[in-house]
């Protein structure tokens, strides 16, 4: 049989998925084997259950320090920031999206100002959200809003753009207002394309945060892995690291199900 | 009634002119049909009964009146794609007519307001043979089915004219048969004016009462883009192959025999009480 025809059934999908992860974990294994063997302080490539003692410490015992638990308390600080930068992000997108989408004047005003402004590099603005807002949360979540709103706002006015001309005729020739089409045709069929588009801007948010956390903060995944850095604490960095990946992608794969349970009608229009 | 008059109405796009003189008057409760080939600007002509094109010269009259500018209730709309809202149920489809006309600025109806449309939505539906589907999305039926509810959806805000732009092109061919059936039925039993846009010459004569051909007249490659198409020929019912000439740019005036008349607006009058 060609390999082109050659399809996985789901026990075989199911494995060959987890093998990439296997293979990597024993890679892992292995290097860092070879250099402890070599020299038992290395630092670089810890072991597992070096790992995982560090895990203990940060995850389920108190910090000496500051008497909270040092994982959740990150987890906590970053996840807030990160939340409501992508809230206020998603829904001046979804506003301004559909406005700029379905009005052509409003189109032909802010599109262009806005397609200029989506080029500025957002990690460049931060020195000045610094100095303009401060060290607090609001520079932190401002630089996530910048970093990914104005990107969300085009993405969405072209979703709005793309549903076909055929269906705006069609709500007008049934007496819809522009107010009434807006509400009852775009904004129920933007919904679950700006869930796609807002899964694209995971990423990018979490750069963003981890960004500013690196260079301000006093709690938070990102300013923790750059705080014991200098120590060259890979057996508390690569957990974090692994940790965030895990956030990252439960946050998807959240918005993925979400789409697939609110809207049935998407996937099956999708199909067509 | 609504007569739709066309007065010596050009469309050209820039230096490129799609339909030139056209002449044309039809009378309330045809059922026009609009043939001719690809590219002849059929598809343009509905476009400006729309009011989604205005003409570059010349005027279009509707009831004496000047056509509005912009797609209105007084014209429902039928397009071979995309006719229907694929976020709503086949239900929600039917009633978001009514829901635009007495739901305020949110395009909502409540309580009593809205258990009458979901009536009036129920019976449209039965009348177009899609009962027992109504919680379905439009992707869940086939082709013809969501033809079927596109036309339901038009009708619920009783429009004066019906414009269809070849509403029935994707469809099998036993489909197709079942829903000219319906289609001749909605136009004999309300008061309706169909223009309708087809490829189909067989289509075309089953359920026109007149038919027009739009052609046009020079082709060569050089002589395209300024010369648009015009009525080449316009066939009404009645007697069989006689030929009359209609103005200046109609050349063919055929009508069809057995003559078809539209009954009496049973579909309107029974949705009125």
């Amino acid at each position: 049989m060609r390999a082109i025809n050659y399809r996985p059934d789901r026990t075989w999908r199911f494995a060959l998925a987890l093998l990439p992860f296997v293979l990597l974990i024993v890679a892992y294994m292995i290097g860092s084997g070879v250099r402890l063997a070599e020299n038992p302080n290395d630092k670089l490539l810890p072991s597992f259950a070096k790992m995982s003692s560090a895990i203990d410490d940060y995850a389920f015992k108190e910090d000496a320090r500051t008497g909270t638990y040092l994982l959740w308390e990150d987890t906590r600080a970053s996840l807030t920031r990160l939340l409501t930068g992508l809230a206020i992000s998603t829904i001046i997108a979804l506003v301004l999206g559909i406005v700029l989408g379905l009005l052509p004047v409003a189109g032909a005003t802010f599109g262009p100002v806005i397609a200029f402004l989506s080029m500025v590099p957002p990690l460049a603005l931060l020195p000045i959200l610094f100095i303009v807002m401060g060290l607090g949360e609001a520079s932190k979540i401002t630089l996530i809003v910048i970093g990914t709103s104005l990107k969300l706002i085009r993405d969405i006015a072209l979703r709005v753009e793309d549903i076909p001309r055929e269906q705006l005729i069609k709500a007008q020739t049934l007496g819809g207002s522009s107010l009434q089409i807006a509400l009852r045709v775009i904004l129920p069929q933007t919904l679950p394309r700006l869930l796609d588009s807002v899964r694209f801007e995971i990423g990018p948010a979490w750069l963003f945060l981890i960004a500013a956390e690196a260079i301000a903060a006093d709690a938070g995944l990102g300013y923790r892995i750059f705080l014991v850095r200098r120590y060259l604490s890979m057996d508390v960095i690569l957990p974090y690291v692994a940790w965030i990946t895990l956030l990252a992608f439960l946050m998807d794969l959240g918005l993925r199900i979400l789409q697939r349970k609110a809207f049935p009608w998407f996937a099956q229009a999708r199909a067509q | 009634m609504s007569a739709i008059v066309f007065d010596k109405v050009w469309k050209e796009y820039g230096d490129h002119i799609v339909l030139e003189q056209i002449d044309l008057s039809i009378a309330p409760r045809a059922f026009v049909a609009l043939v001719g080939p690809s590219g002849c600007g059929k598809t343009t002509f509905l476009r400006m009964l729309l009011g989604e094109e205005k003409p570059t010269r010349g005027k279009i009259t509707v009831a004496g009146q000047p056509l509005k500018p912009e797609p209105d209730a007084d014209r429902g709309v039928v397009f071979q794609r995309y006719s229907v809202f694929p976020h709503l149920t086949v239900l929600g489809n039917v009633i978001i007519g009514r829901e635009f006309e007495k739901g305020g600025g949110l395009g909502r109806l409540f309580g009593a307001k809205r258990r009458q449309a979901r009536e009036e939505a129920h019976e449209l539906l039965n009348a177009v043979g899609l009962s027992g589907n109504e919680k379905k999305y439009p992707a869940a039926l086939s082709g013809g089915m969501q033809q079927r509810l596109a036309l339901a959806q038009a009708l619920m805000r009783r429009p004066k004219i019906l414009l269809l732009d070849e509403p029935f092109g994707a469809l099998d061919p036993g489909i197709r048969a079942d829903i000219h059936v319906l289609m001749r039925r909605i136009w004999n039993e309300s008061e309706l004016t169909v223009v309708m846009v087809t490829h189909d010459l067989r289509e075309a004569f089953a359920l026109g009462t007149r038919i027009i051909a739009f052609e046009r007249q020079r082709d060569r490659p050089e002589e395209a883009e300024r010369y648009g198409a015009r009525l080449t020929a316009d066939i009404t019912p009645g007697m069989n192959g006689s030929v009359l000439p209609k103005g200046a740019t109609v050349t063919n005036d055929f009508e069809i025999w057995p003559p078809k008349i539209a009954g009496s607006p049973a579909i309107a009058a029974d949705r009125r009480h």
